[in-house]
């Protein structure tokens, strides 16, 4: 393996030495020239033993540290105990460095990580300084078998195919293929079939079409929006030029089931603007028309990924989705000014009652949130 | 031994002493052997070598931190109550008193502030996930950029991108448990995003969820999911990986006395066992300290999930950056309309084309290499990464499409500290996703030409270190101090490499491109672009010129060093 010990080793040519056979710029030599092909393995770099193979006092030393470090280990744990059996678990104290803390998520913290690291770093140190040094070669063994052996595999599956007789007789073959086509089925549809309910319309009624009733029907009764979560109505009055509103139909917020699923689609935000804010187009003109007064109500499910769109800027009359800075301009009836939805925000049409609370005039007319496949 | 047994004289009961004690081991051995006759078996386990490298260290991180978050996380599930049933919270974190909440928000809640210690396995559950898989993530680059995947390997590479796919859908569900608001956004999210595939998309997330968003069903499936099903895989998929890594024997840096046939290193007993233990406590250690002093996912501070309620800078957990990301950046004018349907390409591609896409290319890596190379060679040496300069390359461009997916995710966050506007930090982006990863793949390839340049000038003309020594000195005779056999072997233990040819057949390095099929067009011109910038070993015959380059012209012009000829050797 090692063929020269000069450590300045020069490549003794084996044949002629004129130097002239060999230019660089003809590109890589193969085992030209007389030369060898490649350099070759010189071999694992002597040992050099660690001072605590040769210094019994730095071996001692050693010792002493990886006791030491087994030691701390000790005290840590024994620190998560008296920890865990002296204070309350919901004492709190000022600790130097962190401030006011649970005193026993602090103890026992501290206490399990030193007796955790004490043992960690003691049994590295020790396998460093005192468990034998010197590095082993093992040698490596093709891992693939012998031609024999594979062929033998290959002829025991033969074999046993050929001992089931099944490519003899096709009657078998093919009504077994038949049966277990078949057989998975109950159990893929057990599973489908049972996981949930279809959507049916679902994703198109909302609580502003109604609550449902006994029979899950849902009909419009123009309701009152109130103030989530105070669950109080609001008067058109109430809404002054650049105030936000987070409203839910009347009687949403006093159900005892299902009230996230409902809000999941119903939430609403209102605000008011300038009547003269609105964009002169038939979009501006259609988000004045359906709201009141200035005051308009649109969904607060992103038509995006569904995160409720909360973030309204009062100068430009933008809203925005905190998930991923969609960006919708009320003036223009909520159509996407940035980001990545496409769909506008539905707008749910308000009017007031004749007390003067702000009213829905009609349901949502599509589906609110993100878009799936069949809404058109 | 035996024979003097059966013909007892007197002396033998004095010799008794001198005769080895019988260990206590012995008799654990042969019980052991006696029943599953294993001694031969565990013995070469107990001898086996294991080379040692602080990059190897990063696979056995991933998986110490699997078993801390298995660990912790069976601690947690005899407290957490995986039910959507409201309840009123009256446990002492006061600002949440009286707050209508589910159940899984409340027993959360439980385990943070009434269960002693709750908070810090709650911690250290968490701070084990995000560890796994930053650990699993880096292992597998580090695994990627040494070429550890190429033959015998590739198995072990498909399980490990398994292995890293279900740690992040794990990763997920348990994201999702405790129903605080974070969680329950990042479900809107999924469920917002499942809702988007084509035609079966509604009736999907009607299954999933058991009807409307969020129902009462969700919550008891992703915990059967998070505590059974996918533990189990990773538990399995983990054992075989390791199970598989024994088979093939750890792979080994190229260096002296390192060879294709051969491990150099550790044996398991005692070095490499103490080694591992030591490193586990270690890691449990550090990763203890860590969720002593840092609080991650402060599920108390946003309070339950509301569809109504808003946090700004929401952000998932950091590897479901990158998804999160392509979701920022895909515009809206991919929705398309088709008549009665729609088609949101701007969410699906992010969130339901991308993650399968990734893991699809990372699995077929190495075969597309292998095709590319017609290298169907066993490899136990590792590739030094700028011996693999295009390899490294797509790596590096890989990571900062990855890294550019992850950074939009914290848009907003910069848009506030920047005091930039979103909007040009969001198209910046969307530029920068198809312009740095190609400009990266080129710059990391041509740094590593460079970096193989300069190994061939050390080889070729010695150490650099004697140039200081030549203003001592005056003359010109002592320019560079030669490499003696073992640092010379680091810069020329490898292969030298040569794209294949339109229409060849086989070549003389046996396993190349021998498979009888003849090189179509496509694979040559792969094959040129993966190889043909390469630059080679240097060659006994090299070395030769270049000293006897060195000895006519240096005195002459020391400064004139024979680059120029090099560049012109390697361009061939
Ligand atoms: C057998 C293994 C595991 C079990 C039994 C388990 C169990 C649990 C339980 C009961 C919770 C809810 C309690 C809480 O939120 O505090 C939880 C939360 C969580 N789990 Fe696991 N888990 C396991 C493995 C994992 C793994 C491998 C990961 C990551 C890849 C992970 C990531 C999470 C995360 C991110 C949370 C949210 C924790 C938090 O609220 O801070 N879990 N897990
Ligand atoms: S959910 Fe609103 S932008 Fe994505």
């Amino acid at each position: 393996m090692n063929e020269q010990n000069q450590p300045s080793a020069e490549v003794v040519p084996t044949g002629t030495s004129d130097a002239d056979a060999v230019r660089l710029d003809q590109g890589h030599i193969h085992g030209e020239g007389g030369y060898p092909e490649a350099f070759e393995n010189p071999g694992l770099p002597p040992h050099t033993p660690r001072l605590t193979d040769i210094d019994e006092a730095a071996a001692k030393r050693a010792e002493r540290q990886i006791a030491g470090l087994f030691t701390l280990s000790i005290i840590g744990s024994i620190l998560f105990l008296v920890g865990y059996f002296t204070f309350g678990v919901d004492a709190r104290n000022w600790f130097p460095g962190v401030g006011v803390m649970s005193t026993t998520h602090l103890l026992l913290g501290a206490g399990l990580a030193l007796g955790l690291l004490g043992i960690g770093l003691g049994v590295l140190h020790w396998s460093r300084t005192l468990m034998p040094g010197e590095e082993i070669v093992e040698s490596r063994h093709h891992l693939a078998s012998s031609d024999e052996q594979r062929a033998e595999l290959a002829d025991t599956f033969v074999k046993g195919v050929e001992g089931s007789q099944i490519n003899r007789r096709p009657l078998i073959k093919y009504s077994l293929g038949g049966a277990l086509g078949l057989v998975s089925l109950p159990i893929l549809v057990q599973l489908v079939g049972s996981l949930g309910p279809l959507p049916k319309d679902d994703l198109y009624v909302s609580a502003w079409s109604g609550l449902p009733d006994e029979n899950g029907k849902r009909t419009f009764s123009a309701p009152r929006l109130v103030l989530d979560p105070e669950n109080r109505p609001i008067k058109a009055s109430d809404v002054t030029i650049g105030s936000v509103f987070h409203v839910q139909p009347e009687g949403l917020l006093d159900l005892h089931d299902h009230v996230l699923e409902e809000k999941g689609k119903s939430s609403v935000i209102v605000m008011r603007l300038d009547p003269g804010d609105f964009a002169d187009n038939d979009l501006g003109r259609k988000a004045r028309d359906w709201g009141h007064d200035g005051i308009v109500a649109y969904s607060k499910i992103c038509t995006h990924v569904g995160c409720p769109v909360g973030l309204y800027e009062q100068t430009t009359h933008h809203l925005l989705c905190p998930c991923h800075q969609s960006t919708f301009d009320v003036t223009q009836d909520c159509k996407v000014i940035f980001g990545p939805a496409k769909r506008p925000l539905p707008q749910l049409k308000i009017t007031v009652d004749d007390e003067g609370y702000l009213i829905a005039a009609q349901p949502f007319m599509e589906p609110v949130g993100p878009s799936f496949w069949e809404r058109d | 031994m035996s024979t003097t047994a059966s013909t007892p004289r007197p002396a033998d009961r004095l010799r008794e002493a001198d005769q080895p004690a019988p260990r206590q081991v012995d008799g654990l051995t042969a019980w052991i052997d006696d029943r599953t006759g294993a001694a031969p078996g565990i013995k070469y386990l107990m001898k086996k070598v294991f080379p040692d490298h602080w990059s190897f260290m990063i696979g056995e991180v991933a998986l110490f931190s699997m078993l801390i978050a298995l660990l912790t996380g069976v601690f947690l599930t005899f407290w957490f109550d995986p039910s959507m049933a409201h309840t009123v919270y009256n446990g002492s974190y006061v600002p949440l008193q009286g707050v209508e909440m589910s159940r899984a928000y409340a027993s959360a809640l439980d385990i943070s502030f009434d269960i002693k210690g709750g908070l810090l396995i709650r911690q250290l559950h968490h701070w084990a996930a995000l560890l796994f898989i930053v650990s699993l993530n880096v292992h597998m680059f580090r695994v990627f950029f040494t070429g550890a995947f190429r033959k015998p390997r590739e198995l072990n590479w498909v399980l490990g991108t398994v292995l890293s796919l279900l740690a992040i859908v794990e990763g997920f569900a348990g994201y999702s448990l405790p129903d605080d608001l974070l969680s329950g956004t990042g479900l809107r999210a999924m469920q917002g995003f499942t809702i988007t595939t084509p035609v079966i998309g509604s009736y999907l997330v009607y299954f999933i969820f058991g009807g409307t968003f969020p129902g009462t069903d969700i919550m008891p499936r992703l915990y059967s999911v998070h505590i059974l099903l996918i533990p189990a895989l990773l538990l399995g998929l983990a054992i075989a990986h390791v199970v598989l890594v024994m088979v093939h024997k750890h792979t080994q840096y190229p260096g002296p006395g390192k060879t294709e046939k051969n491990v150099v290193g550790y044996p398991v007993l005692p070095i490499y066992a103490a080694k591992q233990t030591g490193f586990f406590f270690t890691v449990f250690g550090i990763l203890t300290l860590i969720s002593t002093f840092f609080t991650i996912n402060a599920i108390w501070v946003h309070g339950p999930y509301d569809p109504n309620a808003t946090t700004a800078g929401a952000q998932p957990d950091w590897y479901m950056g990158f998804a999160d990301g392509a979701l920022r950046l895909l515009p809206g004018w991919l929705e398309l309309d088709l008549g009665s349907f729609t088609l949101s390409l701007n969410v699906m591609l992010g969130a339901l084309v991308l993650l399968p896409l990734v893991f699809i290319i990372q699995g077929a890596y190495p075969f597309l290499e292998a095709w590319v190379t017609g290298d169907k060679r066993e490899h136990h040496l590792l590739d030094r990464p700028r011996n693999a300069p295009v390899r490294t390359g797509l790596g590096a461009a890989a990571l900062t499409a990855y890294g550019i997916l992850m950074f939009t995710t914290s848009n907003d966050i910069m848009a506030i500290k920047l005091h930039l506007s979103i909007n040009d930090i969001t198209r910046t982006y969307q530029v920068l996703i198809f312009v740095l990863p190609p400009l990266v793949f080129w710059a990391v390839k041509r740094i590593c030409i460079s970096l193989q340049r300069a190994d061939r000038e050390k080889v070729l003309h010695g150490r650099e270190t004697s140039r200081l020594m030549q203003s001592a000195e005056g003359g010109f005779s002592e320019l560079h101090e030669p490499l003696n056999e073992y640092d010379r072997w680091h810069y020329v233990s490898y292969e030298p490499t040569y794209p294949l040819l339109e229409g060849e057949t086989g070549s003389d390095t046996p396993g190349v491109a021998g498979s009888g099929r003849k090189v179509s067009k496509a694979r040559a011109a792969f094959s040129r672009f993966y190889f043909q910038d390469s630059i080679n070993p240097v060659t006994p015959a090299e070395l030769e010129a270049a000293h006897h380059d060195h000895e006519t012209h240096e005195v002459i012009e020391a400064s004139a060093e024979p680059r120029e000829q090099i560049e012109a050797a390697e361009k061939h």
